[in-house]
C-alpha cells in the first residue's frame, strides 16, 4: 500500500505541526518554573508557570500518528496515553482548545479538568489516559460498540512498548481477537518505559511477536519511517473495516525529550538523542518529497512557517483564556 | 416511602428473577443495552443474574467473556463512551481488586475529566456479602470503596421489588452504576440462608425506583436503625424481637449508598433520637462512620438521646469457619443487643 501524493503531503504537514507544537511546548513549559521565579532550593517547580503539572512530549514519534490517522475518519476513535499530543493533533483535535486545556483554562477541551494527559474530544473521537495500558481495553470497547451497531467504525489503541507488559494489553488482545473486533493496536517502541530500556523490561525483541499468542497478525515496522508505517497501518485498518479482526503493529519511534520535561535523563547514553535525530522521520519524509518533486524548498519553508503560525495562534488562544471559576470543580462528577 | 403493587394478579418473584426481568425489559426497550461478563451467557450467570437472556437475545447481546476483569470493565467504558449501555458482570465483588484501576482511575473519572463531554451509561453488577462460608476472598461487600470514589453510583437492593425497580433505574442512568446483589437475598435454592421468604410480589410491568430515596421498612418511635442489603432482613427480624420486649424500632433501608438519602435519616432521628447503623462492610473508615459523621454535623438541630452506635465487620477478614463467620458478620442477635444498649441512655 503506497500513499498518494495528497496523503504524503498531509502526513508531512501534520508531522511538522506536531514537531513545532512539541518543541514550542518544551520551551513554554519552563515559563515561571525556573529560578528566580520559584522557591529557593528548587531546580524547577513542576506545578508553577503557564503549563502546570507534568509534561510528556512526543517529538520523534510524529510519523506513527500521521501514518495511522491519515487512514481514519472522525467516526473512528483513537485511545491514547499520557504521551499523546501527536495522535491528538493527527486525529484533528482543535489545537486552540487542546492548548487551552493544557494551560488549565476554561476554554479547554475539558474545561480545565483533564489536562495534558486526559484530553477528550467527542467530535473527533479522541481520548487519552494517564495510566499506562489503561486505554487499551477502551479501544476494544469502542470496537465492540462499532460491531454491535454495524456502523463500520474502527478504533485504534495507541501506546508505548512499556504498556505491552501490562495485563490490560494481554487481556485486550485476547478479547479483541476472540470477538474479531475492528481495532488496531499500535505499539510505539521508543525504547524507554520511563527510564527502563526495553531490553531490561520486555521478554521478546519485538512486541509484534506477541500477536501470535492471540491469533492475530503482528507487524513490525523497524524504522521510524512514515511511508512504511502508512502501509502497515493502512492494511490493518482496512482489515479491521472488513470485519476480519484486530492487528498488532509495533513501530520503531524515538523519544527526543525525557519521559517528562525536566527529566535529567541520567539513564540515557550521552549523545544518544543527537544520533537518533540522524534518522529523523520528518527529515526523511522531506527528502522523499523533494526527490519525488512533490514539494520544493519554497513549499517546505512555507509549510514550516504555517506550522509556526498555527502553534503560535493556539498558544495565544490558551494564554488569553481565563481560568475556570471554582464552581467548575463541582460539576460533572456525574452525567448532567 | 411505602410501596404497593397494582398488578391484577399477585405474582411472587425471587430477587434474582426480579433483577433479570428488569434487564430483559430494558433490553427489549433499548437496543443499546447489552450484557457481558463471566458466565453470563449460556448458563445465565452463576447466580442466575442473567438467566434466560442468552436464549432470548442471543450471543451478540449476552456475551460470555474470558476471565479478564480489566478487559471487561475497560471494554464497558469504551462501549459506553460510544453510546452503548453495557451491563458488565464480575460475579464476585471481591474480583474488583483485579481491575480496580478501571474503576478508580477510568470509569469513575472520565465524565469529570472530560468536563462532562463523555457520558458512561454503564452498570457493573456483582454479587456481594458473606454467609456461605466462602472465606475471605469471596465474602466481602466492599461498597464503601466505590462510594468513597467520586463518580460512581452505588446500589444495594434488599428485596425483589427494589431489585427490579433499581435495576431499571441503573440501566437508564447516564452515569456509571455499581449494582451489588447479595447472595443471601437472591432466592437461589442453594443459598437461602436468612429465612424462607425470598420471593415477594413484583409487578410484571416495567417500573423504576429513583436513586437516593430510602424505604421505611418498619415504622417505630424509639430507635432508628439504618441498614443496607442483607442487613435489612436481619434488622427486621431483630425489630420483631425488640417489639416483643416493648422497644419500637424504625428501620430505614437507604437502598442506594450513592446518592444517600440523609434527609430520611434526619427525619427519623428527630422522632427517635437514637441511631444504630448496621452494615456488612468493614468497620473502620467506612459507611457506618460516614453516616454517623453526617448526623454529628447536624447535632445543633437534631437532639440525640443516646450516642450513635454502629455494627459492621470488626476490621478482620471474613473467616472461613461458620462459627467464626457468623460471629463477625452482624446478626439479628447483635442488632437486638445494640438497640437494647441504646435504650439504656436518655440524654
Amino acid at each position: 500500500m503506497q500513499p498518494t501524493h495528497e496523503q504524503l503531503s498531509w502526513m508531512y504537514h501534520r508531522m511538522l505541526l506536531i514537531r513545532e507544537y512539541e518543541d514550542t511546548l518544551a520551551m513554554v513549559y519552563f515559563e515561571g518554573k525556573l529560578p528566580p521565579n520559584v522557591q529557593k532550593g528548587l531546580a524547577f517547580d513542576i506545578g508553577a508557570g503557564s503549563i502546570p503539572g507534568e509534561m510528556h512530549l512526543s517529538a520523534g514519534q510524529e510519523a506513527a500518528a500521521a501514518a495511522v490517522c491519515v487512514h481514519l475518519q472522525d467516526s473512528d476513535s483513537v485511545w491514547g496515553t499520557h504521551r499523546a499530543h501527536h495522535f491528538a493533533i493527527a486525529k484533528g483535535v482543535p489545537l486552540d482548545r487542546m492548548t487551552a486545556e493544557i494551560f488549565g483554562k476554561v476554554d479547554g477541551l475539558c474545561r480545565g479538568k483533564g489536562g495534558h494527559m486526559h484530553l477528550y474530544d467527542v467530535e473527533h473521537n479522541f481520548a487519552c489516559n494517564g495510566i499506562v495500558g489503561a486505554g487499551i481495553p477502551h479501544a476494544v470497547g469502542a470496537a465492540l460498540a462499532a460491531q454491535l451497531k454495524g456502523n463500520g467504525a474502527v478504533s485504534v489503541a495507541e501506546f508505548g512498548e512499556g504498556a505491552a507488559n501490562q495485563g490490560s494489553f494481554h487481556e485486550s488482545l485476547n478479547l479483541a481477537s476472540l470477538w474479531k473486533l475492528p481495532v488496531v493496536f499500535v505499539c510505539q517502541d521508543n525504547n524507554y518505559g520511563i527510564s527502563v530500556n526495553k531490553k531490561a523490561s520486555t521478554s521478546v525483541a519485538s512486541n509484534a511477536e506477541r500477536a501470535a499468542g492471540y491469533g492475530m497478525p503482528g507487524i513490525q515496522v523497524a524504522e521510524n519511517d512514515a511511508v512504511a508505517m502508512f502501509a502497515a497501518a493502512g492494511e490493518a485498518i482496512a482489515r479491521a473495516r472488513r470485519g476480519e479482526g484486530p492487528t498488532l503493529i509495533e513501530m520503531q519511534v524515538d523519544r527526543y525529550y525525557g519521559h517528562f520535561q525536566g527529566d535529567p535523563e541520567g539513564y540515557r547514553p550521552k549523545g544518544e538523542v543527537r544520533a537518533l535525530k540522524q534518522r529523523d522521520p520528518i527529515l526523511r519524509l522531506e527528502r522523499q518529497l523533494l526527490e519525488q518533486g512533490l514539494l520544493d524548498e519554497a513549499a517546505l519553508k512555507a509549510a514550516r512557517e504555517q506550522a509556526r503560525q498555527q502553534v503560535a495562534e493556539a498558544i495565544a488562544f490558551a494564554r488569553a483564556s481565563a481560568y475556570p471559576e471554582v464552581a467548575e470543580a463541582f460539576q460533572h462528577v456525574f452525567a448532567e | 416511602m411505602s410501596q404497593s403493587t397494582t398488578t391484577a394478579e399477585s405474582r411472587k418473584l425471587p430477587f434474582y428473577a426480579a433483577m433479570v426481568e428488569a434487564i430483559r425489559q430494558e433490553m427489549q426497550r433499548d437496543s443499546s443495552v447489552f450484557c457481558f461478563g463471566e458466565d453470563v451467557g449460556q448458563i445465565g450467570g452463576v447466580f442466575q443474574s442473567t438467566v434466560g437472556l442468552f436464549k432470548e437475545f442471543g450471543a451478540q447481546r449476552v456475551r460470555d467473556t474470558p476471565i479478564s476483569e480489566t478487559a471487561i470493565l475497560g471494554t464497558a467504558l469504551g462501549a459506553a463512551a460510544q453510546g452503548m449501555r453495557p451491563i458488565a458482570e464480575l460475579m464476585f465483588v471481591d474480583f474488583m481488586g483485579v481491575c480496580f484501576d478501571q474503576i478508580l482511575n477510568n470509569i469513575s473519572k472520565t465524565t469529570y475529566m472530560s468536563g462532562g463531554a463523555i457520558k458512561l451509561p454503564l452498570v457493573i453488577t456483582a454479587s456481594t456479602g458473606g454467609g456461605i462460608c466462602d472465606a475471605a476472598q469471596h465474602s466481602q461487600t466492599l461498597h464503601g470503596y466505590f462510594a468513597h470514589t467520586p463518580g460512581i453510583k452505588v446500589v444495594m437492593p434488599s428485596n425483589p421489588y427494589d431489585a427490579k425497580g433499581l435495576m431499571t433505574t441503573a440501566i437508564r442512568d447516564d452515569s456509571p452504576v455499581v449494582y451489588l446483589f447479595h447472595r443471601a437475598l437472591l432466592g437461589l435454592p442453594v443459598m437461602n440462608f436468612i429465612d424462607a421468604r425470598f420471593a415477594e410480589e413484583v409487578p410484571e410491568e416495567s417500573y423504576s425506583i429513583p436513586f437516593g430515596q430510602a424505604r421505611r421498612v418498619r415504622e417505630g418511635s424509639d430507635v432508628t436503625v439504618v441498614a443496607f442489603s442483607q442487613m435489612v432482613p436481619k434488622a427486621l427480624v431483630a425489630a420483631g424481637e425488640l417489639a416483643a420486649k416493648g422497644i419500637s424500632v424504625e428501620l430505614l433501608d437507604p437502598r442506594t449508598l450513592v446518592p444517600l438519602d440523609m434527609d430520611a435519616i434526619f427525619a427519623s432521628l428527630e422522632k427517635t433520637g437514637r441511631l444504630l447503623v448496621v452494615d456488612e462492610d468493614y468497620l473502620s473508615f467506612g459507611v457506618t462512620g460516614e453516616i454517623i459523621a453526617r448526623v454529628a454535623e447536624q447535632l445543633d438541630r437534631i437532639k440525640l438521646k443516646a450516642p450513635p452506635r454502629r455494627l459492621a465487620i470488626p476490621d478482620v477478614s471474613i473467616p472461613y469457619s461458620p462459627a467464626l463467620e457468623s460471629a463477625v458478620i452482624p446478626q439479628s442477635r447483635h442488632i437486638v443487643a445494640a438497640v437494647e444498649e441504646l435504650m439504656t441512655f436518655n440524654l
